[in-house]
């Protein structure tokens, strides 16, 4: 079989995948789109690996390792972007600006949740409880 | 592509193997990569958000059967297996855990589209140049298969049993990493969910 | 110990005084007193007995260089000349120094930086005795400005009143002005005479021998006497010296009056044949000397604070010893200059317990005071004495040396082939005229001061005195120790001429008579024109009714030469320091800021590619790898 087959058609899903991680706004699309590119690789691994009929297998022990890898980003990849969801309510990866220069560049309070801000507020409640009790 | 591919494909063509003249193989592969290649453009475009999941099932099967193919059948199993069954359920329960609607969705698209679509044409056009101006000349030999599960496996408990061994150990750790990153704080679920 | 050994000793015992006072006069209070007095004690007696041993004869020198300059046959030298007038005026340095220093234990008894100012005392005369004695250009010019430096920090020792604070640092750049001409001119000087050491170059000068003359002696002649008339406060850098009487009284008395102020004179005495070779610069020193002491007399008739009238008192004195300068008798100057720091400062110490006894430097005050004459016996005998000396009244010791100035100038005007060479008979007439003028104005000024000072009211208002300070016994010895040579140094003139030159320095009966004559008609004017308006009860102040009252508002303001200072020099600098603030702020900076409008405009467009979004950032990293990717392609295949 040609070698240009296999290699053309990695290098096309590869740049599907990659228009799919710069178009797409839905972070698991982005991280769908990922996996195509991945998959992408994983094809030129095998195909070069057939072509050279390497001893040690390199190419397709190398696949194999990489879809094991893939699981392994997947999962957490979608534990962050559950994260995300969870403190942002949203998973628009342009929404989610908290580094950007200038002026507005945290976002508001009720979308950000402080982590500094949470245990004066739970040591006040302390201390209201304190006056309380007595 | 160089002035000098013409005559060194007309060459090859002469020896009996070229691009003129495919092979059975090479018709299937042709056709299957065709499917792969539209399942993928569909994922990536596609306005509902489940479907664009299962277009990604369609290509990384078809994907799967291009292994095959190519006499790797261990990778092709494990791509099914792994792929198929496991990352996909995983996206499909990312989708519904972020409260993906089940309908189209019109903002699926953020405003980078075209400008990521010229770019992605831009690679793919180098790219795909590249390449073929590279191995325009090689063919591989697939009559002798070379991805047959004994020889893999003895390979991998031989020669790679120590990169195997830390992948599991880094899966294990990306594992607890999931579910520590993912669980839910009491904090969390009280004043998250905006 | 050699007589070299004693000059050094001398010079070096008040320094080293100086620097244990700086170093030990916080911790140890106790020992300022003693280290204050007893070395500048000893640096008298020291120079007494230099001026004995000398005693006229060739002049001691000795000298070791000290550093090379650029040329090697032009080394800066640690060199002792010790001629004639050297150990006149360092002895004179010394006493009066030694008289200030007694004086000031008492008039300065309750003062917290007495010690500060004792070192300055200390280090001022050691300073003047290294002028005084050193023979080399560049180590008297060291002398000169730490002199400056001295008289600028005791100016400045009431440095809470802002009038000491600007009359210090008036003084301090008005003799800086002087200065720098003073420098230029040493130097060309001793690139000219090839040698920095005087007495080489006076030599030179007065031998017929050697064929040397100066290529520019007038420019030379110029450049120093700016510096001369910065120090020696001669017209038109003469305006500090009112103002530096913000400093204690002891300091006018020694610096401002009797010595350093003096050391312009005395510079030129020593270089006198530097200025007899060029007859311009000679012209130049008599129009000045004349315009400084008729003008400083016109003055002093006007001032209402005592202390300012001495001031204008010495200007004008230093003038006329200029004038003998420059009708080419350094004899009469030195002598005159002797005199004169004398009875100078045996005024200035007076005046300072006047002063600690009325309660007020104002002449107008005092004129309304009753009984001062009584508090004050010391003071008043004092005064009077100096006063007399002053007025050139016989035989007090001014008479002498006024007369020593008149002759020298009678006979340069009247006998032109008799006068040292290159000494003009116009010049010389100025001279003349302008001494006879000052003599008769001195006269005025001095009966004014002590009748005011000193002459009870009968009818006018008596003022309450206030409570005198308690009076020190160091301060009336020093007076009396004064009183002596202003009274008795006239007599001087039998022996001083075997030290200096040798001139006659005796009186001659027609100018004696002339000068005597216009002093007593014009203290019999002042006493007239006092008398007047004391019986029209008006304040007794003769100084309006003999100037006239505009006239005399405009000396009593020293005829305005600060306000022209001011529209001629400091008003252009201060127009072209607001120019040159006008074109930082408004052309400058423009193009400061307008070069950094760029770079600020490029940061903004930067800062807006930071718009956070994680794609944006993807979609350029990706596009510059692929025109990275297909720049390598293409530059590696050559297409």
């Amino acid at each position: 079989m040609h070698l240009v087959h296999p290699a053309t058609l990695a290098v096309l899903l590869f740049c599907v995948g990659l228009y799919g991680v710069l178009a797409r706004r839905n972070t698991v699309l982005v991280l769908m789109s990922v996996e195509l590119m991945l998959a992408a690789v994983s094809l030129n691994l095998v195909a070069f690996d057939v072509w050279l009929a390497d001893e040690l297998h390199s190419g397709q022990v190398f696949t194999l390792f990489l879809i094991a890898l893939a699981a392994a980003e997947i999962g957490i990849g979608l534990a962050i972007v559950l994260l995300v969801y969870r403190r942002r309510g949203t998973v628009a990866l342009d929404r989610l600006r908290a580094l950007r220069d200038g002026p507005g560049a945290v976002a508001p309070p009720d979308e950000v949740h402080d982590p500094d801000a949470r245990p004066a507020a739970t040591a006040d409640a302390a201390a209201r409880g304190q006056e309380a009790t007595p | 592509m160089s002035a000098g591919a013409l005559p060194a494909l007309l060459a090859a063509e002469e020896s009996g193997r070229g691009v003129l003249s495919p092979s059975g193989v090479e018709i299937v592969f042709l056709l299957v990569a065709v499917v792969v290649l539209g399942a993928a453009i569909l994922c990536v475009t596609s306005r509902h958000l489940v479907h664009a999941a299962l277009y990604l099932v369609v290509a990384l099967g078809g994907l799967a059967v291009e292994y095959l193919l190519l006499t790797a059948e261990f990778i092709a199993w494990v791509q099914v297996l792994i792929y198929l069954g496991s990352v996909v359920v995983l996206l499909l329960f990312g989708l519904m855990l972020t409260r993906a609607p089940i309908g189209p969705s019109p903002d699926a698209d953020s405003a980078n589209r075209p400008v990521a679509l010229v770019v992605s044409l831009a690679a793919a056009a180098t790219l795909v140049t590249l390449v073929v101006d590279a191995f325009r000349t090689t063919w591989i030999d697939l009559d002798t298969p070379h991805g047959r599960s004994d020889a893999l496996g003895e390979s991998l408990f031989r020669a790679w049993v120590l990169p195997f061994e830390a992948l599991s150990v880094l899966l294990l750790a990306a594992l607890v990493g999931a579910i520590v990153i993912s669980r839910a704080r009491r904090d969390d679920s009280e004043e998250g969910r905006g | 110990m050699t007589t070299t050994t004693a000059a050094v000793l001398a010079l070096l015992l008040p320094f080293a005084a100086a620097a244990l006072i700086l170093l030990t006069g916080r911790k140890a209070p106790g020992f300022v007193r003693p280290l204050a007095v007893l070395p500048t004690v000893a640096a008298a007696a020291l120079t007494v007995l230099v001026a004995v041993r000398q005693g006229g004869g060739a002049p001691i020198t000795a000298a070791t260089v000290l550093t090379p300059t650029g040329d090697p046959s032009l080394p800066v030298e640690l060199a002792l000349h010790l001629d004639g007038f050297a150990v006149l005026v360092a002895a004179l340095v010394a006493v009066v120094a030694t008289a200030v220093q007694l004086y000031s234990t008492g008039y300065l008894r309750d003062d917290p930086r007495y010690p500060s100012y004792a070192a300055l005392v200390s280090l001022f005369t050691a300073a003047m005795l290294l002028v005084v004695y050193t023979d080399d250009l560049v180590v008297l010019l060291v002398g000169w400005e730490v002199m400056g430096i001295c008289s600028y920090f005791l100016v400045g020792h009431y440095w809470e009143r802002p009038a000491a604070r600007t009359a210090a640092l008036k003084a301090f750049l008005v003799t800086k002005l002087g200065d720098v001409p003073f420098l230029i001119g040493i130097l060309v000087l001793a690139s000219e005479a090839g040698t920095f050491r005087i007495s080489h170059i006076v030599n030179g000068l007065n031998s017929s021998l050697a064929d040397f003359e100066l290529e520019r002696p007038t420019l030379v002649a110029l450049l120093l006497l700016a510096g001369v008339a910065g120090k020696s406060a001669q017209f038109p850098l003469h305006t500090w010296l009112p103002g530096a009487m913000a400093g204690p009284t002891p300091v006018s008395a020694l610096i401002h009056a009797a010595t350093m102020v003096a050391a312009g004179v005395y510079v030129v005495a020593r270089l006198l044949p530097v200025f007899t070779a060029s007859t311009a610069a000679l012209s130049v020193l008599a129009v000045v000397s004349a315009l400084t002491a008729v003008g400083a007399a016109i003055a002093a008739l006007a001032q209402d604070d005592l202390k300012r009238v001495l001031a204008y008192s010495t200007i004008g004195q230093l003038g006329l010893m200029t004038g003998a300068l420059a009708v080419g008798s350094r004899d009469a100057a030195v002598f005159h200059l002797l005199t004169h720091g004398a009875f100078k400062a045996l005024l200035f110490l007076a005046a300072g317990v006047l002063i600690h006894t009325a309660g007020t430097g104002s002449l107008g005050i005092m004129a309304r005071t009753r009984d001062i004459k009584r508090r004050a016996p010391d003071a008043f005998w004092a005064m009077t004495i100096g006063l007399l000396a002053l007025a050139a009244i016989p035989p007090f010791s001014g008479f002498f040396s006024k007369e020593a100035i008149l002759h020298a100038a009678e006979t340069a005007a009247l006998d032109p082939a008799g006068a040292p060479a290159g000494v003009p008979a116009a010049g010389a007439w100025l001279v003349l005229v302008a001494t006879l003028l000052t003599a008769l104005l001195t006269a005025a000024y001095a009966t004014r001061l002590w009748l005011m000072a000193f002459h009870d009211p009968v009818s006018a208002r008596p003022e309450p005195l206030p409570q005198p300070p308690r009076g020190s016994g160091a301060t009336t010895l020093v007076l009396w120790l004064l009183a002596v040579p202003a009274l008795l140094m006239g007599l001087g003139y039998r022996w001083l001429p075997s030290w200096l030159d040798g001139t006659s320095l005796a009186p001659t009966l027609g100018t004696s008579a002339v000068a005597t004559g216009a002093a007593l008609v014009g203290a019999a004017a002042t006493w007239a024109a006092w008398r007047r308006r004391y019986e029209m009860d008006e304040p007794p102040d003769p100084g309006p009714t003999l100037l006239g009252t505009r006239f005399h508002r405009g000396a009593a303001a020293g005829f305005h030469l600060d306000t022209a200072t001011t529209a001629l020099a400091a008003r252009p600098t201060e127009g072209a320091a607001r120019l040159t603030r006008f074109v930082d702020s408004a052309v400058v900076d423009t193009y400061v800021r307008g070069a950094a409008a760029l770079p600020g405009l490029l940061g903004r467009l930067v800062r807006r590619a930071q718009n956070g979004n994680a794609q944006t950032y993807l979609t350029v990293l990706v596009a510059a790898v692929i025109v990275l990717l297909v720049t390598t392609a293409l530059a590696s295949t050559g297409g």
